[in-house]
This record gives structure tokens, C-alpha cells and sequence, in this order.
């Protein structure tokens, strides 16, 4: 099975895989991190959503081998409930969850809008969170949370 | 007042020595996430009519509260844990909340049907004011004075002329339960003392889900964890022929395929292993049982066989009236077949170790899930034990019950711990659907415009229950194992079939349908949805045929004060202006019409009231509707949590608005099509409307639920504002655009 180096969150991990191996199961079942979800395996919801040098992506169809050198951030690397980082707790201001399943990618989406565009209009936040999907029906508060964090 | 009890007779010793079989040690509601069986938190009491099984209060002044009920990510941990705090005077940051342990918490019957708070938050309510009430009275006898000379702070009784005479509720029990039965008449706390109930506490989950500390079932390991995929037909009720599985042989970390009965699942050390080698399996399967034509399909409900029907309104003479009426109208309304779709599939995990058997479950009842347990494994109830852990969130029961149930007979098969993650198909197109529904309405106005006659036929699915559990749904491993489970779960179908308003003659009639075609099961505000989508269309058509105000002409036929303020309510917010006939755009041709509908709609015909006003903006041309805001005005009682109550109200107008607007299951003569998000659509970010919402509350009453009653007057107020923006009638949901074309082509010029 081949052998990976990524850079995750900071810390060069060392992962095993065969080469097809989305780069989700790599995150979720071997390094056990929790915050991408699997959700559709199909690029469809955006539940798994990392960055790769900052750009927002869909790792349950990003295969481990095409990763290379880039590096990749996850939720867990954007802050922790003790010291959160300004998006995580806008989400947490604005009360912008209900079973939180799509929180994951509605934050690490959100958080690559804020980089390219600081101060995103409501269009420009939703046409960034277009292909991100909650089914609990959250979507105004998570307007509200991008605002509050781009204030 | 403090109620006599009988408890406060017992004495310390024999107080002591009951409790002694409830001994708790302090522990976090962490500890269900023990790695191991064996680590998890000892069984303890249970018994509803025991107060130790509601509550444990620690040495350390922590307190931790056990309830049957589970938060499903609606908030109810948090509100459940405020409850909580103000009937037994103790800090909201001192609890620990444990849900749904069939080991450690009481069962207080599934999670659904609104019924948290009011009825899981009033047993959990009880417990707590009975363990205050008779502490209070074990104080008065070791401090020596009266009970009425005592008030409890923080967890803290002391008098209240002498401040040196104290004792905490920790010293009390001394580590020990409490021994004390539950008084359901233990004198409730006057809404004037709430401290934290009636406060925007913010959830104490939230910090962990945007971190990714939080551990949802997806996210549950336990050491030497198999993979498992169960393998099923695409085409409903097919059997594997041949099952081959030599191409998953050369698969790095294959360990085997699982054959019992036709339930067929392949394990691997890692569930990438796990996804190829269920597409990697060769199986050939027989055809399946066949569908009925989508294109047909409510005439074919029309005609199904029925179990029973049941008048569930009746007042005056409706068929004498009607036919003696010169203003009538009748309309046949449709709500299409829809399913859960869960954001994340489901999930569950399970051991199996010297005979007993654990599962960790997303399952919004796990009390009744030993039982269904019991019958695919063959394990006794009473050595199964179901731990709940947040899946995505279900609206009912989705795939989270099956999902449990292939984990729970992989572990029995195996003996080794064994998760099962769904995919998207699995959740989408193999989750239990809603059934569909008719409804024939038929009513009449009198000459001066008021209601006169009414009546609804209602086609529903038969609700199959057994001491209100499912135990004849077929949980897709008891169909696989053969086990004979013809029934379906779908909720009280009835309810909101009534007509919520004052007629001299009504007649309503429920026509239950001995068998859907899918496997069904309760979706989200069932029937009241489908029932109040009929109910509050077919208004709108009377008081279009009476020449009213539709908002006025409710209001007309109401005398419930709250019911007016709802309406008050959501008419005040919308700057609602009274009309009679439609809008102005409705007498305009092409282009882009906005118009505006309300509803009103009382939970269940009994408890919380909601009334809607949505606008919308129709485009003519491509038969496109956009809802761009709904203002909702809402009364369930007592309020615990008001965000908590807000994001509830908004999330049921915009998932409802979805469901409105855009999601049927679609399928052909052998399987469902719907399998992911491309052919299951729902509401995107730039399609959500806005939503405003005036809540009412009533403190001191009963707090009601809030999950369900919003979503029941979304599908009308939708179907209405597209009436007053083009005068065109929408009789089925979902309203697509081709509905949108077919009923603007009939509106005459």
C-alpha cells in the first residue's frame, strides 16, 4: 500500500492508502479527525469540506494520491471550542446549527469566501454556499454568521 | 405548596438503603463514549416512576439528568437541561445531560409527534419538583426548622431568616439517590420563579460541532472496528440469486462477505476497503416485486384496500347542507411521496461481547429499538443496550433504525465490534418514505358569506402500532432475514384532519390504506402536514368563493383569543393588507407576479398555534416560484429557550418550504430514482426566504412543541400567495414549475 506525507493542519502526518482512497477517509478514519463528513461521496452536499492551500475542496472525491505537497486544513485546525476562530464563533453567536452535520462545510467554505473577499455581500455568500446543502434549514443564521464574522 | 409525601415519611436509613441499588458516581456524558463496553456508565435505575432515574445529584454539586427523550439537533439537551435547572434550583452549567441510554435513562417513548418538552420536559419537570419538595422537608428535619423557613439556591437549601443554616442537596443524598418515587402532583414552580427557563441559553452543543470535537455516530471508534457495507437490490423486494464475491478477495484489508438469509453485507479492516468491495461483490438478483406507474399513482391510492375508516369530525348535517347549497365548490388536493433525506447518511455501530450486546445509535428510539432488536438477532431485550449519539438530523424515521439494525446484526454475526455507515443511495432511495396522500374537500358559503357546510375525505396509510411501538415496520435486516413485518409507522395520519374552524355542518372521514407501496414510515409533522395543506387551501377557496379577505374570513370563524393573536400576529409582521379577490398582478399577463398567502393551522387541533403569511414571486414563463419571505406568527405556551424556539420556526418554514416547492421520490416500475442530491433536490442557499417571526408566549402555561406545528401551515401559505400573484390554484406538492404552467393555462383571461 503506498505511502503519503501530508501536511495537516500544521503537523506532517504520515498516512497509508491505496491511491484511489478519498482524501476523507484518510482525514476522518485514519487520522481521526471528525470535522469533514461524509455526506454524498459525490462532490454533491459539501459536508467534507477541507482546504488545500486555502481553497476550499470536496475531499470525498479528492483521491489521497493527488494531494501532493499542498497543505490541508481541516475544521479542527481552524480553532477548538475553547479558543475558536472568528467564523467558528460567529457560528456560535448566531446560534447557526441545528443537527450541525452540514456545519463542517458551511464554516470551511465560508472561511475561503472571507480570505478572497472580506466583506462578501449576502448574494456573494450565497452564491459561495450555493453547492453546500442543510437540510435542517439553517440557511439564514448561517448568512448571519458569515456577516457577523466579515464585521 | 408543598404537597404531602409520602417519601418525606420514610426514613433516612430506609431512604439510604433504596437508594443504595441507584448509586451513581459523578461522570460526564462523555462516558458514553467509552471505547469499550465494559467502560461505559454501570445500568442503573430506570423506572419511570422513580425519581433516581430522572436525576443524580453528585457529591461535587454536580448534577446529571438521564432522559429517554434525545436531542435529534433540535436543542433539547439544552432546553431539556433548563427545565431541569429551575425545578431543582440548581446551576444549567452543573448538568450533565445523558439521552437515550436504554441502560440508564427511563423510557419516555420515541422522540417525535412535538412531544419533547411537553411531555418528555413535564415527566423529567415532575421528577425534579418531587426530589426538591421532599429534600426540602429532609433539610427541615436535620436544620431543625420548618420547611416553610427554607428556600433552595444553586443547589443549596438554606433558611431564610438564619443564613448559618444550610445544607446542600449533595450532603443530603451523600452520594446516594434520592430513593424517592415520582409525584405527579408534586407542586410545579410558578412560571414568576424561572430563572433560566424562558432565557436564550445558547446550546451547549453548538461550540463542539463547529470545531469538529463533537462525536456524532459517523464519528464513534472502538478498537479492532470492522467496516461493513450491507448490499442490497436497487430493485424493491429482489432476491440475490448468486453472490460472488471473488473480485472483493483482492482487496488490502477484505476480510469477508457476511451471507444470512438475503441480508449481505461485506466487512473490511477500512471502509475505503469497505465502499469498493460492496461495488466489487458480483450479485445477481431476481426481479423485484414491482411498483405501481408514478404517473398514476394517486389514482391507484385511490383504489387501495382500506384497513378501516373513521369519522374523526362530525357537526350538524354537511351532505344535507352541501347539497342544498348554491355556493359550492370542491378540490382534490396531493401531497407526493417524500423521505427524510438526512444530510449525512446513517450510522451505527455495534459489539456484541459474552452475550451482550451494545449498539451506539442515532436512532430517535432506542428504548423500542431493543425490542426490534431482539427480534432480528435473537438476543433477549434484556441484554441489549442502545446508546445514543447525535446522527444527522432525521425528521422522523429515516435510515437511522436500519442503519442500527445491520450494525447490530453484524456485531451478533461476527462477535467482533462492527460500524455500518450508509451511502447516499442507501439514505436517499432504501430510508422509509412518506406515504402519499389525497384529500377530496367539498364545502359551502351562505348568502352572507360565512362558512355553511364542510367536509374532507382524507386517503391515509394505516399506522401499524403495538403498545405504541413499530414492531411490525420492516426494518430492511428483519425483511432480509425473513421475518414477516407487513406493517407500517408512520404517525398519527389523523390528526389536523378537522376543520379548525366554526360551520354549522362538517363532516370529516379518514380512509386508511391497509398497505403503501414503499415501506413507510412518519416524515416530519406527519398528516397534520398533508392534512393542514388541504384544510388551509381549501380555505382560501371559500373565502375566495365569498368574496373575503382570506386572513379576515379566518378570523371570522375563529373565537380562540390565541388563535386570532397568531393570526394578528403574522398579518402584523407582513403589513398584511386586507383584500378582497386577488392581487394586482394577478390581472397582469407575462413577466414576474408577487403575491401574498396566509394559514392558520393549530397543532393536532390542540396545542400550539401558528399562523403563516408567505409572499412569493412567480415567474410566468418558466413556471418558477420563488418564496422570498414568511412571517410566521407562533404561540406554544410557556417558551423555555427563545433562539432555541426561533431557529426551530425557521428551520421548519425553510425545509418546508423545500418540500413545498421541490422534493418528490421518483421511481420506475421496480425501484426508487431518487438516490442522491442531483435526483432528490432540495432548497438551495439563493432559494431560502427570509423569515420573521413574532413568538408569543404565555409563561406559567404548558410548554407545547415547536419542531412540528410550523412546517403544517408552510405548504398552503405557499400555494395561496401563488393564487393571490396569478390567480391560479395549486392542488399538489410538490408545486413545480410544470404544475405552475399546466395551472396558469387554466386561468381564464
Amino acid at each position: 500500500m503506498p505511502q503519503y506525507q501530508l501536511t495537516v493542519n500544521g503537523k506532517r502526518r504520515a498516512v497509508q492508502a491505496d491511491a484511489d482512497t478519498p482524501l476523507l477517509y484518510v482525514l476522518h478514519d485514519q487520522l481521526e479527525l471528525n470535522g469533514p463528513k461524509f455526506g454524498c461521496g459525490l462532490g454533491q452536499c459539501g459536508a467534507c469540506t477541507v482546504h488545500l492551500d486555502g481553497q476550499a475542496a470536496r475531499s470525498c472525491v479528492l483521491p489521497v494520491s493527488q494531494i501532493g505537497q499542498k497543505k490541508i486544513t481541516t475544521l479542527e485546525g481552524l480553532g477548538t471550542s475553547q479558543a475558536p476562530s472568528k467564523i467558528q464563533q460567529a457560528f456560535i453567536d448566531e446560534q447557526a446549527a441545528q443537527c450541525g452535520y452540514c456545519t463542517n462545510g458551511m464554516i470551511m467554505t465560508s472561511a475561503a469566501l472571507l480570505k478572497s473577499t472580506p466583506k462578501p455581500s449576502l448574494e456573494q455568500i450565497q452564491a459561495a454556499l450555493a453547492g453546500n446543502l442543510c437540510r435542517c434549514g439553517t440557511h439564514q443564521r448561517i448568512c448571519k454568521a458569515v456577516q457577523r464574522a466579515a464585521a | 405548596m408543598n404537597a404531602p409525601l409520602a417519601s418525606s415519611l420514610l426514613s433516612r436509613r430506609h431512604l439510604l438503603q433504596g437508594a443504595a441499588a441507584a448509586l451513581v458516581v459523578g461522570f460526564s456524558a462523555d462516558a458514553s463514549l467509552a471505547r469499550t463496553a465494559a467502560a461505559l456508565p454501570a445500568p442503573k435505575s430506570v423506572a419511570k416512576d422513580a425519581v433516581d432515574s430522572f436525576l443524580a445529584l453528585h457529591a461535587d454539586g454536580q448534577v446529571t439528568i438521564y432522559v429517554g427523550k434525545v436531542d435529534l439537533g433540535t436543542g433539547t439537551k439544552t432546553a431539556l437541561a433548563q427545565i431541569a435547572a429551575d425545578e431543582l434550583d440548581v446551576p444549567f452549567d452543573r448538568i450533565t445531560m445523558v439521552m437515550g441510554d436504554t441502560a440508564t435513562t427511563p423510557d419516555q417513548w420515541l422522540t417525535g409527534a412535538n412531544l419533547t418538552i411537553a411531555q418528555g420536559g413535564g415527566e423529567l419537570r415532575r421528577a425534579c419538583a418531587t426530589a426538591r419538595h421532599a429534600l426540602v422537608n429532609r433539610a427541615a428535619e436535620q436544620l431543625g426548622v420548618p420547611a416553610s423557613d427554607l428556600q433552595v439556591a444553586q443547589g443549596v437549601i438554606q433558611s431564610k431568616t438564619d443564613a448559618a443554616k444550610s445544607v446542600s442537596y449533595a450532603r443530603l443524598v451523600q452520594g446516594g439517590g434520592t430513593g424517592l418515587k415520582v409525584d405527579g402532583k408534586a407542586a410545579l414552580k410558578p412560571a414568576s420563579q424561572f430563572k433560566v427557563v424562558g432565557t436564550s441559553v445558547p446550546r451547549v452543543d453548538i461550540p463542539a460541532k463547529v470545531s469538529g470535537e463533537f462525536v456524532y455516530a459517523q464519528d464513534f471508534r472502538l478498537p479492532g472496528m470492522l467496516h461493513a457495507r450491507v448490499v442490497r437490490p436497487d430493485a424493491i423486494g429482489a432476491k440475490a440469486l448468486v453472490v460472488d464475491d471473488r473480485a472483493c478477495r483482492k482487496l488490502t484489508g477484505y476480510v469477508q462477505t457476511v451471507r444470512e438469509g438475503q441480508f449481505i453485507a461485506v466487512v473490511c479492516k477500512n471502509e475505503w476497503a469497505a465502499v469498493k468491495a460492496a461495488r466489487l461483490l458480483k450479485v445477481q438478483w431476481s426481479a423485484g416485486a414491482g411498483l405501481p406507474d408514478q404517473a398514476t399513482v394517486m389514482d391507484y391510492w385511490r383504489e387501495q384496500k382500506l384497513a378501516k375508516q373513521e369519522v374523526t369530525q362530525k357537526v350538524g348535517d354537511a351532505p344535507a347542507a352541501l347539497a342544498a347549497s348554491a355556493k359550492r365548490i370542491k378540490a382534490t388536493y396531493e401531497f407526493a411521496v417524500q423521505t427524510h433525506a438526512s444530510l449525512g447518511p446513517s450510522c451505527a455501530v455495534a459489539d456484541f461481547q459474552d452475550g451482550q450486546l451494545t449498539v451506539w445509535s442515532p436512532s430517535q428510539a432506542t428504548h423500542s429499538m431493543q425490542t426490534e432488536l431482539a427480534g432480528i438477532t435473537g438476543i433477549a431485550e434484556k441484554n441489549i443496550r442502545l446508546l445514543y449519539l447525535d446522527g444527522s438530523g432525521c425528521y422522523g424515521r429515516n435510515g437511522h433504525e436500519d442503519a442500527t439494525a445491520d450494525a447490530a446484526l453484524l456485531a451478533k454475526l461476527l462477535g467482533k465490534p462492527v460500524r455500518v455507515q450508509w451511502m447516499r443511495d442507501d439514505e436517499t432511495a432504501r430510508a422509509p418514505k412518506s406515504p402519499p396522500r389525497l384529500m377530496d374537500m367539498d364545502g359551502a358559503v351562505d348568502a352572507n358569506g360565512k362558512l355553511h357546510a364542510w367536509s374532507g375525505d382524507f386517503y391515509i396509510a394505516l399506522n401499524h402500532i403495538a403498545a405504541f411501538k413499530p414492531l411490525d415496520f420492516p426494518l430492511l435486516a428483519a425483511t432480509d432475514l425473513g421475518q414477516p413485518k407487513p406493517g407500517n409507522w408512520v404517525g398519527f395520519l389523523f390528526q389536523n384532519s378537522g376543520a379548525p374552524y366554526a360551520v354549522p355542518n362538517i363532516v370529516v372521514n379518514t380512509r386508511h390504506i391497509e398497505q403503501a407501496f414503499f415501506r413507510s414510515s412518519h416524515l416530519r409533522s406527519p398528516g397534520r402536514i398533508e392534512n393542514s395543506f388541504a384544510n388551509e387551501s381549501f380555505m382560501d377557496e371559500m373565502a375566495a368563493l365569498a368574496g373575503a379577505d382570506p386572513a379576515q374570513f379566518r378570523l371570522a370563524h375563529l373565537s380562540d383569543p390565541r388563535a386570532v393573536a397568531v393570526i394578528r400576529a403574522a398579518m402584523k409582521l407582513a403589513s398584511w393588507e386586507t383584500r378582497s379577490g386577488t392581487s394586482a398582478d394577478a390581472r397582469k399577463k407575462g413577466g414576474v407576479a408577487r403575491g401574498r398567502g396566509i394559514s392558520y393551522v393549530r397543532y393536532n387541533n390542540a396545542t400550539t398555534y401558528v399562523a403563516a403569511v408567505a409572499e412569493v414571486e412567480v415567474d410566468r414563463r418558466s413556471g418558477q416560484v420563488r418564496v422570498t419571505r414568511v412571517c410566521v406568527g407562533h404561540d406554544c405556551g410557556q417558551i423555555i429557550n427563545p433562539d432555541g424556539l426561533a431557529n426551530q420556526i425557521e428551520g421548519g418554514v425553510i425545509q418546508t418550504v423545500s418540500r413545498t416547492l421541490l422534493e418528490q421520490v421518483n421511481w420506475d416500475r421496480q425501484k426508487v430514482t431518487s438516490v442522491d442530491w442531483a435526483s432528490y433536490p432540495i432548497l438551495r442557499f439563493a432559494q431560502a426566504p427570509r423569515v420573521e417571526v413574532e413568538m408569543i408566549n404565555t409563561p406559567g402555561d404548558v410548554a407545547w412543541g415547536a419542531g412540528e406545528p410550523t412546517p403544517t401551515a408552510v405548504p398552503a401559505a405557499v400555494a395561496n400567495a401563488i393564487y393571490d400573484a396569478t390567480g391560479a390554484r395549486l392542488r399538489s406538492i410538490p408545486i413545480t414549475p410544470e404544475k405552475v404552467k399546466a395551472a396558469l393555462a387554466t386561468v381564464k383571461a
